[in-house]
């Protein structure tokens, strides 16, 4: 049978993520307690696994680092329908940046042993650099495909997928075991069952810390990330904004005014 | 410039035969940084047929052209090009490594940072360096800008903006070293790049458009979205989205505007349901006059527009478009509204 990961992670609600803005003053970041929601690009890295395991059936064990809040959003992996759930958590695990989390997330996946398929979302909604699938796939020694927006050839040891470029897509042919990341394009993410929490009830977490992995303290965390922040600036807009005002059909009516000043309407 | 300095690099590529923008543009940056460190300026470029476009690399600032225009190097195969280029890092010991955010550039960027065991940084819209020579890699983030170093590691490795540098002016009394790169003898690859197929693009390019509709997550819904996009239609617009927009599913990656999607600078943008996001608002600063439709007053899109409508945009756009389309019919109403 197949054997997949999916990794996720663990993002602040987009709503909530709003809130998190620099202070003019102290020139840092408030501490808030947001809520923690799945990355939503790595939904559709689940669905791929999960529509797969519906297909021709495959083992999911999904993987997240985070802090121990983190394993709610492991916990409804499961409820979606992974089978095996980890959760690497350990306070050396803290201020890790892309290619920290990448080299943490590989040794989970050397640990968890065989494995044909690791996918991952394209990117996170609030690093959003992209680059934890293809840097933990140099760590595990896997080839990488990016990007992908359709799996075309899913049987046998060599997928064919379709992968995002500039103005069209390229056709990719990988032999397995291969890292993937995936695109919005490639499915529409299930949402959670009564069913589903039902089942995934009896089924626990396993999480694992830094002795369980096996690595050095001064390669994982804020230790192990060669890059580090070093300056955060607070940028004032130059714009001030001037509100149009009265029912809708003026408003409309107005900005049409507007607009035809400017040339654009006729 | 001196050789025993070492490099500033340049990762350039081939797309459609020609070299994008974004290679000069970073070209063009590259160089600067390389002056103020006494460094040269090198730029790798592999695809086959590509000799005869290395000249304009040196007008733009190159001193030496990697090229590798050989039999493996026609399209972009990652671990083929993985390879070659790590192999030569070993060998030219680049100090600054700079790649421009394209699809290939995305990939092959953390590719190479992992196996060199260095650090990587994504979609910079500003590349400056500090009183130690230090490269300050900066990003927008949480409604300011983060600068992000690599202290110890080298190279340090940055992918930059779509746009965000201007096109260096060409001098064509430049010129450089040409050394022929060739490609790992023999090599078993695991993946395999079989076709690249190219499509239409729809609408408008956004980089050109004089005017820039863009919408959001406030669009709802694909019907929604949909009338966004009759708006942009009916204003000879083109169609700009935010990520929330892409990840719902309703518009391309190809239309994103942002740090890591598009940057544009027309003469009129119209922001739609949208938050007035960081990530989204450095990719249209060059906008003359911006507009916001959005229906929480107290949106931070507001602070940094000229003009504001506080309305529900699935209510506002049908609205809006219905009239345009009567201005249109009905010359009439169209010199009373003026």
């Amino acid at each position: 049978m197949l054997r997949i990961i999916v990794c996720v992670k663990a993002v602040p609600e987009s709503k909530a993520a709003e809130s998190l803005k620099i202070d003019p003053v102290t020139k840092s970041l408030p501490r808030l307690d947001i809520p923690l929601e799945i990355n939503p690009l790595d939904r559709n890295a689940l669905e791929v696994a999960l529509q797969l395991k519906e297909g021709s059936g495959a083992h999911i064990t999904v993987i997240s680092m985070g802090p121990p809040p983190a394993g709610d959003i492991v916990k409804e992996c499961l409820a979606l329908g992974a089978d095996k759930g980890i959760l690497l958590s350990d306070p050396a695990f803290a201020g890790a940046d892309a290619y920290a989390t990448a080299l943490t997330l590989a040794k989970a996946v050397k640990k968890i042993g065989e494995v044909d398929v690791v996918l991952c979302g394209r990117a996170s909604s609030d690093g959003a650099t992209e680059w934890v699938g293809p840097e933990l796939a140099v760590f595990v020694d896997m080839p990488i495909v990016t990007m992908v927006r359709e799996f075309v050839k899913t049987d046998g040891k060599n997928w064919v997928v379709k992968a995002d470029i500039e103005n069209g897509y390229r056709l990719v042919q990988a032999a397995l075991p291969t890292v993937f990341t995936v695109t919005q394009d490639a499915n529409t993410p299930r949402t959670l069952s009564f069913s589903g929490i039902i089942k995934s009830r009896k089924k626990e977490i396993t999480t694992w810390g830094l002795n369980d992995l096996g690595v050095l303290e001064d390669s994982v965390g804020l230790k192990g990330s060669p890059t580090i922040v070093s300056k955060l600036a607070y940028v004032e807009s130059k714009r001030e904004c001037e509100f149009i005002d009265g029912t809708l059909e003026e408003k409309v009516d107005q900005l049409i005014n507007k607009l035809v000043e400017a040339g654009v309407a006729s | 410039m001196s050789d025993h300095i070492n490099p500033v690099w340049v990762i350039g590529e081939k797309v459609d035969g020609n070299i994008p923008p974004i290679c000069f543009e970073i070209i063009g940056q590259a160089r600067k940084l390389a002056d103020e460190l006494d460094a040269p300026v090198e730029v790798l470029l592999f695809g086959k047929g590509i000799r005869d476009r290395v000249d304009s690399l040196f007008h733009a600032g190159a001193d030496v052209v990697h090229v590798g225009d050989a039999t493996g190097f026609e399209v972009y195969q990652s671990e083929i090009y993985l390879a070659s280029i790590t192999a030569l890092v070993d060998e030219r010991k680049p100090q600054i490594m700079l790649i421009g955010s394209t699809f290939m550039g995305r990939e092959l960027a953390p590719l190479i940072a992992a196996k060199l065991g260095t650090g990587l940084s994504a979609h910079c819209i500003d590349l400056v360096l500090d009183e130690d020579g230090i490269l300050e890699q900066q990003i927008p983030a949480y409604g300011g800008l983060m600068s992000i170093i690599c202290p110890d590691k080298r190279p340090q490795i940055a992918t930059v903006a779509r746009g965000v540098f201007p096109m260096p002016t060409l001098d064509e009394s430049r010129s450089g070293k040409i050394l022929q790169v060739d490609p790992p003898p023999e090599m078993i690859t695991r993946v395999k790049t079989l076709e690249v197929v190219h499509v239409e693009p729809k609408g408008l390019p956004l980089e050109t458009a004089p005017v820039v509709v863009a919408g959001g997550a406030g669009a709802g819904s694909s019907e929604g979205w949909q009338e966004i996009a009759e708006l942009a239609e009916a204003l000879n617009a083109a169609l700009g989205s935010t990520r929330p927009a892409v990840d719902e599913g309703w518009t391309d990656l190809e239309t994103m505007i942002g740090q890591s999607g598009r940057m544009v600078s027309p003469e009129i943008y119209i922001g739609i349901g949208l938050s007035g996001e960081q990530q989204h608002m450095v990719g249209i600063m060059g906008a003359k006059l911006m507009i916001a439709i959005n229906n929480d007053p107290k949106s931070p899109v507001f602070g940094q527009v000229d003009i504001g409508i506080v309305e529900d945009c699935r209510q506002f756009v049908p609205a809006l478009v219905k009239a345009l389309k009567e201005m249109e019919s009905d010359p009439v109403r169209a010199t009373h509204v003026v």
